[in-house]
């Protein structure tokens, strides 16, 4: 279930770090229209020519959704001690230590506390860059910190996923983060507190298959891949090509599994319309 | 089944070594590797000192074709057993088979995943891989039994939920979501068994319990040995180094306090003597039962929760 692409940063001989020369311009993968990294900035990162959607970073996300981009973190500072002592290739706990360098956060997520058009809500963000934004027992920790801090402080909670799924070097530890999550989102809802979830490119595996599919309302980016299993092993189970926009968020809304789609720039408009709904107004 | 908990002290007690030494070692790289490979002996001293049998070979013995099922195991254990079939809104999945039963003259419901013996068999049951409808059949009865107060016993057999291309546009994930959220909060007891293969979110999806008891040659992880191996190592070949690394074995399972209880085999494996393996199951479902059926709905609630709740303190806070 838990499928990741390995980083193609590690494994420098040399171990020194490796400098990135800032690219002035970027090339839009779907329609190769080459963007100013400036105007992709100001266009929330979405391709001005086909709307494409990249992949942002939790930073971005959370900046995109609370005022004045003004928040606070909060639980950032667990690190996973590494339950089964793992080690293929090479060590988890090394792997672990690298990526925590090179994002400068403690594992694949962000909770932070601030305002929505005035709403005070808690946003709990993943972040892909993360090996693979996998969730462990950190992630499942820190995600269900924020549920049971929403559920306290009556706060509606969001969850922004991207991610792989479970975390293989936890083994059954990261399955479980699974059923952790859900119970705390029950105990949320027994509570009459609003939980949307976000699903954003790729969203697959055991997080689609918990609290990414568990929102009041489950509202998705245009074109993210959201599903269960990975496309390659579809294709390998059922030998057959996979039709074109398969598990693509358009797809997912087309067979009832999504409750919008919703354009980035109008995610906050969205949230803020759906909380108002949700909550009495004072 | 004898622990040489002797021998386990001593290992725990060397890998605690070893894990004040990566500390030390800081970034040398020769005394990192150097500790790498110690770890790797405690891997394999720990795999022998588990009665010799590697988690490789447990999981050879949890997919053996002769292994009981679970209508070889309501056979055995239950009486007047009566199958309910379909999900209300699009199928009946026969992966994953729903009824009525009596155990010991007490009303339960009974969930459990399917696989076949024969070819023809085994394409019917999807080789117990369910689809959507399987999780939502096996939910709504869940509700049935919790309005009617009946306990509800899961048993869990599978390679995982079907990859399929029909069961995305069902919303698989939505399925089994739906299933860990609501067995959190049902207000009656849960006590789930893995009885074989415990193949990742299609396993877990009917074993949010308030107990997890697990066979002694079962297994339970996140991913298959083979998918690990290929994903990890690039190599497939590798699957009896990951499923070593994965600690997907009833004890290791225990141990990591992800499970509750390990019910024994007969000597060789369930596979040699059905009735003896369901013995042993129906004692320790009796033992289990009997301590949830005191508890009232809110302590029952509250136990189930703090248990999960618990699951994975494996972080620091600095
Ligand atoms: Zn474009």
């Amino acid at each position: 279930m838990a499928w990741f692409k390995r980083d193609n940063t590690e494994l420098d001989p040399s171990g020194e770090k490796r400098v990135r020369t800032e690219g002035l311009w970027e090339k839009c993968e779907q329609c190769n229209h080459v963007i100013w990294k400036k105007d992709l900035d100001a266009n929330l990162s979405v391709c001005p020519k086909c709307d494409r959607h990249f992949r942002i970073d939790a930073e971005a996300r959370l900046n995109l959704l609370f005022d004045d981009a003004k928040y606070h973190l909060f639980d950032d500072r667990l690190y996973s001690t590494d339950p089964l002592r793992f080690t293929d290739t090479k060590a988890y706990s090394d792997r672990l230590r690298k990526t925590q360098e090179s994002t400068g956060i403690s594992d694949a997520i962000v909770n932070a506390s601030g305002t929505i058009d005035g709403r005070p809500v808690i946003i709990s963000a993943m972040e892909y860059s993360f090996i693979g934004g996998s969730m462990g027992a950190v992630v499942g920790e820190v995600i269900t910190r924020a549920i049971e801090r929403g559920a306290a402080e009556r706060k509606p909670v969001i969850v922004i996923s991207a991610s792989g799924g479970a975390r293989m070097m936890e083994g059954a530890v990261s399955l479980m983060q699974m059923a952790k999550i859900s119970a705390a989102l029950a105990r949320l809802d027994d509570a009459g507190v609003p939980y949307i979830s976000v699903l954003t490119d790729p969203t697959t595996g055991g997080v689609t298959a918990s609290y990414a599919m568990l929102g009041d309302l489950n509202i998705a980016e245009p074109g993210a891949l959201i599903g269960f299993a990975g496309p390659r092993v579809i294709e390998q189970t059922i030998r057959q090509k996979l039709p074109e926009g398969f598990q693509r968020s358009e797809f997912l809304l087309e067979h009832g599994m999504l409750d919008a789609v919703v354009h980035r720039k109008n995610m906050k408009s969205y949230i803020s319309r759906a909380l108002s709904f949700m909550q009495p107004s004072n | 089944m004898d622990s040489p908990s002797k021998q386990q002290q001593n290992l725990k007690s060397l890998e605690k070594q070893i894990e004040h030494l990566e500390t030390l070692a800081g970034d040398n790289k020769v005394a990192l590797d150097q500790l790498h490979q110690l770890h790797e002996k405690v891997n394999a001293l720990r795999m022998q000192v588990h009665s010799g049998m590697s988690a490789w070979q447990r999981t050879e013995l949890a997919r053996h074709a002769q292994r009981p099922y679970t209508l070889d195991y309501i056979d055995r254990i239950f009486t007047d057993w009566s199958e309910i079939h379909g999900d209300r809104a699009y199928g009946d999945d026969p992966a994953i088979i729903c009824g009525m039963a009596k155990f010991h003259d007490e009303e339960v419901l009974i969930i459990g995943h399917q696989k076949a013996r024969d070819t023809k068999q085994k394409v019917y049951r999807n080789f117990g891989m369910p689809n959507p409808e399987g999780y939502r059949k096996a939910l709504r009865t869940m509700h049935m039994a919790q309005k009617f107060g009946r306990p509800i016993l899961t048993f869990v057999d599978t390679p995982g939920a079907y990859p399929g291309l029909g069961a995305e546009e069902r919303g698989q994930a939505e399925a089994i979501a739906r299933n860990l959220r609501e067995m959190a909060r049902m207000e009656v007891p849960i006590i789930a068994t893995i009885t074989g293969e415990g193949g990742s979110g299609g396993a877990l999806a009917i074993a949010v319990a308030d107990r997890v008891l697990m066979m002694e040659n079962s297994v339970y992880s996140v991913i298959s040995p083979e998918g690990c191996a290929s994903i990890m190592w690039r190599d497939a070949t590798k699957k009896e180094v990951a499923a070593q690394a994965l600690k997907i074995t009833a004890r290791d399972l225990k141990e990591l306090k992800m499970i509750d209880d390990v019910v024994p085999e007969p000597e060789g494996g369930a596979h040699n003597d059905h009735d003896k393996a369901a013995a042993y199951l129906a004692e320790s479902l009796t033992k289990h039962l009997a301590e949830l059926r005191g508890k009232s709905i809110s302590e029952l609630k509250n136990t189930r929760y703090e248990k999960f709740r618990k699951m994975g303190q494996f972080f620091t806070e600095r």
